[in-house]
């Protein structure tokens, strides 16, 4: 008979086995389903871990794409991350991400087509704001009137989809565009655009942006006090504030921060990879990035693993649907599994398995 | 109380690997006696009333019930020679009624109503009310107890086992659990008692047996030891009475004037009135019953809760408005209650709580913010060492602490810190007699230096002890300040009662 017994403290090992041993599990059970779908189970792991970075034919294509894909759900991970440690469960990243594209990219569609070196930076700036301001709504309400920021993050989303379609039909629309819906393409347009770096690598400003950070980000939650007191603020309210910890600062800054982190992603998107603006510009980071922050303990360089293998399965994913004809659900089952089995993983850092034999006295 | 024994245990150990439970345990229950089984946490008292009980096998030793040899295989037998056991945490559904949960632990029970006019008689009988059709779920710890111990009477026990039972009982269901195991016991049913809290067993018990590391350490007749001897004989070393130098000087402390504060929900109580002068060197002694406004005090006093500028006063300073930190700065600083979740946080490691609230004062941050986690170290490490604070080393959870130590460590970090202003919560509340004592000496010590403290407390035993002064807290109201020596334990019950001539009611 198998017993749980509670640890004294969270074991530290088996925080950093969990991760892996999820993605082992996930690669064994989703085998299996791909089996059972009629596939070479083998063969389709092959193609989700291996191809995208290894096979010839494939590589040179998928390899950029992780970083591109990466980047941005590293981004809003990174955010989310800091709420939540702290308890604040901002769920409407998605939201921020949207409203950040539709702020940077205004600025720059309004300088169209001057030149000038200030004109990227601008943006970023207003792209940061937008997620900010958007991820203030449920923050104030919180605040001031102790609302749930699950619910309200959360609807934003749809608000913000809802201004998208606006904005990508009228204000925005590319007056050159044959009436079509979506902005002008940034990518053609020098000042706002925001390029592949190195090329053949993925690697764009919003991918260093994520680095940047990520190394920022473990710097302010292991020495300085701001990141202790999220912490505490997570652990016990009445500590945290007994500690001198004011719950309504870190409340907004919870959330302020991963909105801004959200909106940048969000601007380094529309700026580069996607182009423009236009009615299916998100296509999901934001939630996505709830399972990269807890795939990566909401650990910083954790976070940054989590991104890269996300995407990896992402691309995989994609690979496998064109090869193999796996359908879109079984791959959102495989992702799904892998936040599954990382969350009962937890078990074994709280509780210790005991091999016990019941013995008849 | 007869002279016949009842159950006799002889030479009984146990051991689980790595740990010795029980060692050669030797002791015998009379007939009609209340027998108490004393011992600090670990010390084998669970697992000897398992074996009793037949959940435990011993490895060797045998017990005699009425002469008889007596080696239960499992609770049913046990449960068939006579002897229940009440646990100190309930096996009741919460959605059953309480005939519903009796019926269901019975080896063959009656139809329902007849258990039910069964159930009713006994309750009368033993002056345990409860009502047999009432969901369990809506019941009160004290009366869930009764469910339990009523289960029991229902099988006519010889020997009824009780684990912690008062644990969970508030004064009033204590008075009456006691005068319900009164009537067992002048009917012939003997009791084992088990509890750590010498008060209770004093008031009822007539032996004693004490254990201390799995072996049985002596019996005695609590009613004629003294506490400090049993408490002795339990943690086998002996207490040091706390010392106390008086050095009470005329400069006012720290000053409340005229605080009213209402509080934002109906959980809290509303403080009304309340002026003190706390001298320099002073401890006052703050003595209520649990939830008369001890809690809210302490919070505002802390600077956790703001108020009026002019209502607090340090040295003069008014600090009424200002927060916990700039408090802490001027050197007034608290040890909450609640050591888990408020004074320290149980998942983090010692050097993260004493960062938690050491940060201020101990300059533990720099100006940038970066956390000094050097220093903190070595403030946590002093800490540990000066109040010895049992632990492997300072990156253990404080949750992991049991609670004499981690008591120890918050109280050690606040004084440490040298505090001007001292106010302590329940300093000793559910802490062992060594680290009370020591904790006490600290308090002592600390007065002696200059501070001046508030100690705020339900153990008037500690409260006349420890403070020169004394004041009732009562429905958020608080009595006048008397001098503490001369004060007997009846004349605060009455004060805390809120009655007296001490009371100045302000309505």
């Amino acid at each position: 008979m198998i017993r749980l017994e509670k640890r004294l403290q969270p074991s530290k090992k088996w925080t950093s086995i969990t991760p892996f041993l999820a993605v082992l599990a996930t690669m064994f059970v989703g085998g299996i389903m791909f089996w059972a779908l009629g596939q070479d189970p083998i063969e389709a792991i092959r193609i989700i871990f291996w191809d995208p970075l290894f096979n010839p034919q494939f590589a040179s294509y998928a390899r950029p794409q992780i970083l591109v894909k990466a980047g941005p759900l590293v981004l809003i991970a990174l955010g989310l991350s800091l709420g939540f440690r702290a308890n604040i469960w901002n769920i409407g990243a998605e939201g921020q991400y949207i409203i950040g594209a539709i702020c940077g990219a205004g600025v720059g569609l309004a300088f169209y087509p001057s030149e000038g070196w200030f004109i990227f930076p601008l943006m970023v700036i207003a792209g940061a704001l937008g997620g900010f301001l958007w991820a203030m709504i449920p923050a104030i309400l919180k605040i001031k009137f102790n609302t749930n920021e699950i619910l309200v993050s959360l609807m934003l989303v749809y608000v913000a989809e809802k201004i998208l379609i606006s904005v990508s039909l009228g204000l925005m629309r590319n007056p050159e565009g044959g009436g079509f819906p979506g902005s002008r393409n940034l990518q053609y347009y020098k000042a706002a655009s925001n390029p592949e770096l190195i090329s053949g690598t993925g690697m764009h400003w919003g991918v260093l942006v994520a680095i940047a950070l990520t190394c920022l980000t473990y710097i302010m939650l292991t020495k300085h006090t701001l990141g202790f007191q999220i912490k505490i603020s997570g652990q016990s309210n009445k500590a945290a504030r007994f500690s001198g910890t004011n719950p309504s600062i870190i409340t907004a800054i919870c959330l302020g921060v991963s909105g801004a982190l959200a909106g940048l992603a969000g601007l380094f998107e529309v700026s580069g990879p996607s182009g423009q603006i236009s009615i299916d510009f998100n296509v999901g980071y934001g939630f996505t990035a709830i399972i990269v922050a807890f795939l990566g303990r909401l650990n910083p360089f954790g976070i940054l693993l989590a991104g890269l293998l996300m995407a990896l399965t992402y691309i995989g994913g994609e690979l496998a649907q064109f090869m193999l004809g796996l359908p879109a659900a079984a791959i959102q089952a495989f992702q799904g599994m892998l936040l599954f089995f990382l969350l009962a993983g937890d078990i074994l850092t709280n509780y210790q398995p005991k091999f016990t034999y019941k013995k008849r006295l | 109380m007869s002279n016949i024994s009842l159950l006799e245990i002889d030479g009984i150990s146990k051991s689980y690997p790595g740990v010795i439970a029980n060692e050669n345990v030797k002791f015998t229950i009379k007939t009609g006696e209340i027998h108490a089984l004393l011992g600090e946490n670990g010390a084998g008292k669970s697992t000897l009333v398992k074996t009793i009980y037949g959940l435990v096998k011993p490895d060797k030793g045998l017990m005699k019930l009425n002469g008889n040899l007596y080696s239960p295989n499992e609770p049913r037998d046990a449960r068939s020679c006579g002897v229940a056991m009440v646990f100190q945490h309930f096996s009741l559904f919460n959605a059953l009624t309480v005939a519903e949960n009796i019926a269901l632990g019975m080896e063959s029970s009656p139809r329902i109503d007849r258990l039910s006019s069964k159930i009713e008689t006994i309750s009368i009988e033993y002056g345990l009310p409860i009502n047999p059709e009432k969901m369990v779920g809506s019941l009160s710890a004290g009366e869930q107890q009764r469910v339990e111990i009523i289960r029991c009477l229902l099988q006519n026990p010889k020997l009824l086992i009780m684990d912690e039972p008062t644990s969970v009982l508030t004064p009033n269901e204590i008075k009456t659990l006691f005068s319900t195991l009164k009537k067992l016991k002048r009917e012939g049913t003997s009791i084992l008692y088990i509890s750590h809290k010498l008060e209770d067993i004093r008031s009822i018990c007539d032996t004693a047996t004490i254990l201390r590391g799995g072996k049985n350490v002596g019996t005695c007749d609590p009613k004629k030891e003294n506490v400090r001897n049993i408490a002795e004989m339990m943690i086998g070393e002996t207490i040091k009475i706390p010392k106390k130098k008086s050095t009470i000087s005329k400069l006012i402390a720290l000053e409340v004037d005229c605080l009213n504060w209402v509080p934002r929900d109906s959980s809290q109580k509303q403080l009304k009135n309340i002026s003190f002068k706390l001298l320099k060197g002073e401890i006052l002694g703050i003595g209520g019953v649990a939830g008369n406004g001890q809690d809210e005090l302490t919070e505002i006093l802390s600077g956790e809760v703001l108020s009026n500028k002019n209502t607090i006063r340090l040295f003069d300073n008014p600090i009424g408005d200002i927060g916990i930190n700039k408090r802490r700065l001027l050197g007034l600083l608290t040890a909450p209650e609640e050591r888990l979740g408020h004074a320290a946080i149980p998942d983090m490691d010692l050097i993260e709580n004493t960062n938690l609230t050491a940060h201020t004062r101990e300059k533990l941050v720099k100006k940038s913010g970066i956390i000094d986690w050097r220093k903190t170290q070595e403030f946590a490490k002093n800490i540990i060492k000066e109040f010895d604070v049992r632990t492997p080393n300072a990156k253990v959870a404080a949750g992991s602490l049991s609670g004499g130590n981690l008591q120890k460590f918050v109280i050690g970090r606040e004084v440490l810190q040298k505090p001007v202003v001292f106010i302590v919560n329940q300093p000793t509340w559910g802490v062992d007699a060594a680290a009370a004592s020591s904790i006490r000496q600290a308090i002592l010590d600390l007065a002696s230096t200059g501070s001046a403290v508030i100690i705020i407390s339900q153990d008037l035993d500690e409260l006349l002890e420890l403070t020169d002064n004394f004041m009732a807290i009562n429905s958020g109201e608080m009595s006048q300040k008397i001098n503490t020596q001369g004060l007997t334990v009846d004349e605060i019950g009455l004060m805390i009662g809120g009655t007296g001539t001490y009371w100045k009611r302000h309505d």
